[in-house]
C-alpha cells in the first residue's frame, strides 16, 4: 500500500489552480460546513432542542457565579457586574473559536479508526476538513449566552466610555476569537502525537474560558504569569477588560499591553500552524 | 451462585475495559486536575469572603472540590459509562440478544458499571487528590474508619447514579433518539449534584430542594462524610438516604424495563 504522503502528492495535480492555500481552505471550510447545516436543519425540532441543551448547558456556568453572588458581594475584589463583563467576553471569544473549530478535538479519534486517510487523500486542504467536520451550529447557543451575560454587564456597569475603549470592545472579542481558535489547532496537532488524549486539548480549551470567566485576582500570582507571558490566554479578555474597566492588572503590565491582543493572536496563530504543519508530517496512517 | 460469579467476572471486566485506556485515562486526570485548580482558587475568594460558609471552613471547601474532581468519573457525573452503549444497542436492535440471555438486563450492565466506577475512583480519583494535597491544605481525616463511612456512600452514590442513567437509557425505546433527554439529565446531574458549587453553599429554598433530590447522593453525601460533617445520627441518615434514592430508582428503572421490553419486537430472518 502506497505511502500516505505518496498518495497526497498523487492528489495534488487535482488542487484548484491559481487560489492560495488559505482562500482554498476557506472555500472548502464553507462547503463543508453548509452540507452540515442543511443535515441539521433536516430535523429542526431537534436542532432547536440541541441549540437549548447548548445554551442551557452553557448558562449552568453562569447560574453558579449567581450562586456565589448569592452569598456574597465580591469575589476577589471583583462585583457580580465586572466579574459578567469577564465572563461575557471570554465566553463569546470561546464560543466563535469553538464554532469555527470546535470539531477539531475529534482528530485523535479519527487518527485510531484511520479515517483521517480519506481525509488527506481528497484534494482539499486538511485542516479545513477535519475543523469543519460535523459543524455545529448548535454551538450558537454558547456565545448567545456569552453575549446576553455581557450585556447584562453592560447595564450594570458604569463604564466610562472613550472612542478608543469602545473600539477595544469588537478587536478583544475577535483576538480572543483567534486565540482561543490557536489553542483549539494546537490541541489538535497534539493528537497526532497522543491520540487518545482529546480531554487534554479540552483542558486547555474548556479550562481556558473557565479560567478567564473569574477575576485574576483570585488565582496564584504564578498562575496569572503563566497565562499572560506563556500561554497567553490572559490577552483574550483579563488585560483589555482591566483596561476598559479602569482596574489594576495583577500583574506590574504598563497600560498600552491592552492594546496587544490583535499581535498576540497574530503570534499564537502562526505558531499553531507550524505545530499542525508539523503533526500533519509526523502523521502515520494504521494503515487498515 | 453461578449467577453472582457470572456478575462478578462482568464487573472484572468492565474494570479491566477501562484500565486499558491508559493515555485517555492520564488525560482525564490532567482534566480534573486542571479543573480542580480553577475551583480551588475561586472557592477560596468566596471564603475569603465568606468563612464558614455552608459550615464548611476554607480548607474544608477546597478538600471539596478535589474529592468533587476525584469522584467525577467514578459516579460518571458527565455520563459517559454504559448508557451510549445501552441506547445505541436499543438503536440497532442488538438488545434483543440482551433481553434473551439468561441474565438479568438491569444486573447485567449494573456490574459493568460497577467495574467501570472501581476503576475510575482508583485511575482518575488519587492523582488529582495527591496533586491538590500537594499546592493545598487539605482537610483529611486520619482515621482509617471515616475513609471507610466514605467509601460506603461512594458505593451507593454509585449505585444511584446507575439507577438514574438507566432509566433514561431505556426511553430509548420510546424516543428514537434519546439526546434530548440524555443531555438534559447529565445538565440536572451536573448542577445538583454539587460538582459546581456545594448543595449547602445554595441558598434557601433551592438548598433544600438541592439536598433531597437523588443527586446530592452522588458528591455530596461522600464529601460530607469524609469531611468529618456526618458522624452517628447523621452518618446512619445519609447512608438511608442514598440507599432509599438507589432501592427506589433501580424499582422505578425496572418498572419501566419491564414496560420497554414488551415494546420489543425481534424481526425475524
Amino acid at each position: 500500500m502506497a505511502d500516505v504522503e505518496e498518495r497526497r502528492d498523487a492528489y495534488r495535480g487535482f488542487e484548484p489552480v491559481g487560489g492560495s492555500r488559505l482562500v482554498d481552505g476557506l472555500r472548502v471550510y464553507r462547503l463543508i460546513a453548509w452540507m452540515w447545516i442543511r443535515s441539521t436543519m433536516a430535523y429542526r425540532a431537534s436542532f432547536a432542542m440541541t441549540v437549548f441543551g447548548n445554551f442551557a448547558g452553557t448558562a449552568l456556568d453562569f447560574a453558579t457565579i449567581l450562586l456565589m453572588f448569592s452569598r456574597v458581594d465580591e469575589l476577589g475584589g471583583y462585583t457580580l457586574g465586572e466579574v459578567a463583563f469577564l465572563y461575557g467576553l471570554s465566553s463569546t471569544a470561546f464560543g466563535l473559536a469553538e464554532l469555527m473549530l470546535g470539531s477539531t478535538d475529534r482528530l485523535g479519534q479519527r487518527v485510531r479508526d484511520g479515517t483521517l486517510d480519506t481525509l488527506l487523500v481528497r484534494p482539499a486542504p486538511v485542516l479545513a476538513q477535519v475543523a469543519a467536520d460535523r459543524f455545529a451550529l448548535r454551538r450558537l447557543g454558547r456565545i448567545t449566552q456569552g453575549l446576553l451575560v455581557l450585556g447584562y454587564a453592560f447595564v450594570v456597569l458604569d463604564i466610562s466610555w472613550t472612542p478608543l475603549k469602545a473600539l477595544l470592545m469588537p478587536v478583544m472579542v475577535v483576538s480572543g476569537a483567534a486565540i482561543f481558535a490557536a489553542v483549539f489547532v494546537a490541541g489538535a496537532a497534539f493528537q497526532f502525537v497522543a491520540q487518545d488524549a482529546s480531554q487534554v486539548q479540552n483542558s486547555f480549551t474548556f479550562g481556558g474560558t473557565t479560567l478567564l470567566q473569574y477575576p485574576p485576582t483570585v488565582f496564584a500570582k504564578d498562575l496569572v504569569r503563566g497565562v499572560t507571558f506563556v500561554l497567553p490566554l490572559a490577552f483574550v479578555n483579563w488585560v483589555p477588560a482591566l483596561y476598559v474597566l479602569d482596574l489594576p492588572y495583577p500583574l506590574d503590565l504598563p497600560e498600552w499591553v491592552a492594546f496587544l491582543p490583535p499581535l498576540v493572536a497574530a503570534v499564537c496563530c502562526a505558531l499553531s500552524g507550524f505545530a499542525w504543519r508539523a503533526g500533519l508530517r509526523s502523521y502515520r496512517s494504521t494503515g487498515s | 451462585m453461578g449467577t453472582w460469579r457470572l456478575y462478578a467476572a462482568v464487573a472484572v471486566s468492565g474494570f479491566r475495559r477501562y484500565a486499558t485506556y491508559r493515555v485517555a485515562t492520564a488525560a482525564g486526570v490532567f482534566t480534573n486536575t486542571v479543573f480542580g485548580l480553577i475551583l480551588a482558587y475561586t472557592y477560596i475568594a468566596l471564603w475569603d469572603e465568606r468563612p464558614g460558609l455552608g459550615g464548611y471552613d476554607q480548607s474544608q471547601a477546597v478538600t471539596y472540590v478535589w474529592l468533587g474532581q476525584g469522584l467525577l468519573a467514578a459516579v460518571a457525573v458527565l455520563g459517559g459509562g454504559f448508557e451510549e452503549e445501552m441506547v445505541e444497542r436499543i438503536r440497532t436492535g442488538d438488545i434483543a440478544i440482551d433481553l434473551y440471555r439468561p441474565v438479568d438486563l438491569q444486573m447485567w450492565w449494573l456490574a459493568a458499571e460497577a467495574g467501570r466506577a472501581g476503576f475510575q475512583l482508583v485511575g482518575r480519583g488519587v492523582v488529582p487528590m495527591a496533586f491538590g494535597g500537594l499546592v493545598f491544605h487539605l482537610a483529611l481525616p486520619a482515621d482509617v474508619g471515616t475513609w471507610l463511612a466514605f467509601l460506603v456512600a461512594v458505593v451507593l452514590g454509585v449505585l444511584v447514579s446507575f439507577a438514574i442513567r438507566y432509566i433514561v437509557a431505556l426511553l430509548a425505546f420510546w424516543f428514537m433518539d434519546g439526546t434530548g433527554v440524555q443531555q438534559l439529565a447529565v445538565l440536572a446531574g451536573i448542577f445538583f449534584s454539587g460538582m459546581t458549587l456545594p448543595l449547602n453553599v445554595f441558598p434557601g429554598a433551592l438548598g433544600e430542594l438541592a439536598r433531597a433530590l437523588p443527586w446530592s447522593a452522588l458528591i455530596q453525601a461522600p464529601a460530607d462524610i469524609l469531611l468529618g460533617e456526618r458522624t452517628g445520627l447523621g452518618l446512619l441518615r445519609t447512608y438511608v438516604f442514598q440507599a432509599a434514592w438507589a432501592v427506589g430508582l433501580l424499582a422505578v428503572g425496572r418498572l419501566v424495563q419491564s414496560a420497554a421490553t414488551r415494546r420489543v419486537v425481534v424481526q425475524g430472518g
